[in-house]
């Protein structure tokens, strides 16, 4: 019999180019037995959504290093909430100012990370947020 | 309601919920697969498949891309990747290759990752499959794992089996060999902009005249017994047609999309269109029956049972076909 899994969208929203990051998350979690799904570059907040939707995923994790990370992360939100999943949890990793951390977490992302960020520590974290729901 | 009838009444997320218990094979799933289970039958399953790199997403997401603009055709994808076989984990990429189609909502992709089933499919992609067909999708397009020359499940679960190959991938010897090319209801040579694209058309073309089917035979890997499809013997026989496709560009889509309308045509008209969805049933019947009764047995063999069993036969007092025997007899007193 199948198990549950933990299912994450990695995706890239905004118009920067740099998806190495994204792609070591990606590899990271795939090692810790997660599912992946990988949607790539220069995504808008509702592509994001609607792929969060149609994948019915645990946990969506933005990496964002061009800045906007205070517009796009809120939309990513509210297009979630308003798609009625509520229930998942949204990691940010990137370039992020520590002045901007209590604003994001306030708005419900669950987690941040910047550069040096170790891999070990964004998996037990997930872990750890959708234990938390059950 | 329950999530079958939301389903039904069109609900996206009640949607993407089940197909997560339906892929968990979860209490849920089953009920619900059992109440959508009259809804089913009516979709057109296009599957496609072929080696890892010849493009099978690009041409999934021009497909449906056509299906969506020329035919106004609801059309859900599932896309199948590997899981490792390590760690159980996965990278599921075949949607970046489909980013034309968001922000349509006759569209639905699913990633599913193989859960170390080897045939190029998912335990439960039939199951995600009915789900879509009950929702109402018109056209199903299930994309395989990057297959080799085995992963031929696919065959016995599409209407329609496109089999994608691209410039330089083999020589003529390739192209006998058994498998893959075998199930092609329609040979699709991908990224036919390259150079070498004459070569792989002559070599599936000398295929294609050695072969000459007369009937269907679906065995795979003596997991499963196997159905034949029979055809009627005065049906036309279908010859597949090799399709060349610039994906990338949209190029030669047009004329596979007419192809394949062409290949239902003929799977009605000669009635194999049933037969096909007899020979799945039954192998479906099948494997759920062999799940039904080794979870019995599991149920009515006691752990240690097994293992002195196997005891006796490190022993070599009893032979594997005994210890099978004695452990069937054993069960039932």
């Amino acid at each position: 019999m199948s198990e549950k899994k933990i299912r994450v969208l990695v995706a890239k929203p905004g118009l920067d180019g740099h998806d190495r990051g994204a792609k070591v998350v990606a590899r990271a979690l795939r090692d810790a037995g997660m599912e992946v799904i990988y949607t790539g570059l220069r995504q808008t907040p509702e592509m994001i959504a609607e792929a969060a939707l149609q994948e019915d995923v645990d946990v969506v994790g933005l990496s964002i290093l061009s800045g906007a990370h205070m517009a796009l992360a809120p939309r990513v939100l509210g297009l979630l909430k308003a798609n009625g999943q509520t229930h998942v949890k949204v990691f940010l990793g990137g370039i992020i100012p520590d002045e901007d951390l209590p604003r994001l977490k306030e708005m419900g992302v669950t987690g941040v990370y910047g550069p040096g960020a170790n891999t070990e520590d964004i998996i037990n974290d997930i872990r750890g947020a959708l234990a938390e729901k059950a | 309601m329950t999530l079958a009838a939301s389903i039904l009444a069109g609900d996206r997320l009640s949607l993407a919920r089940l197909l997560t218990q339906v892929e968990n094979d979860s209490p849920d799933g089953r009920a619900a697969l059992v109440e959508l289970f009259p809804h089913t039958g009516r979709a057109h399953l296009i599957g496609v498949t072929g080696a890892p790199g010849t493009g099978k997403s690009s041409l999934v997401n021009q497909l449906a891309l056509h299906y969506r603009k020329q035919a106004d055709k609801r059309v859900a994808v599932v896309a199948v990747d590997p899981s490792s076989p390590f760690t159980g984990g996965a990278v599921l990429g075949d949607r970046v290759r489909m980013r034309d189609l968001s922000g349509d909502p006759n569209v639905f992709i699913r990633s599913m990752a193989s859960r170390g089933s080897l045939g190029g499919l998912a335990q439960a992609t039939a199951g995600m499959v009915q789900v879509f067909d009950a929702a109402g999708f018109d056209v199903i397009l299930i994309e395989t794992v990057g297959a080799g020359q085995s992963e031929v499940d696919i065959a016995r679960l599409a209407h329609t089996t496109l089999v994608v190959e691209a410039p330089g991938l083999g020589d003529d010897i390739q192209a006998i060999k058994a498998g893959i090319l075998e199930i092609a209801d329609i040979l699709v040579i991908n990224k036919a902009d390259r150079p070498g694209v004459e070569n792989t058309e002559k070599a599936l073309k000398s295929t294609l005249e050695l072969a000459h089917p007369t009937q269907r035979v679906f065995h795979h890997h003596g997991r499963y017994s196997y159905a034949t499809v029979e055809m009627p013997f005065d049906a036309k026989l279908w010859i597949p047609p090799i399709q060349k496709t610039v994906s990338t560009e949209g190029r030669g889509i047009p004329e596979l999309v007419e192809a394949i309308a062409r290949h239902a045509e003929h799977l009605r008209s000669s009635g194999d269109w049933t037969a096909r969805e007899r020979a799945r049933l039954e192998v479906e019947l099948e494997m759920l029956i062999q799940e039904a009764l080794v979870a019995r047995f599991r149920e009515e063999v006691s752990p240690q049972q097994f293992r002195q069993v196997v005891d006796q036969m490190v022993q070599r007092d009893v032979s594997p076909w005994e210890a099978v025997q004695s452990l069937l007899n054993g069960r039932s007193k």
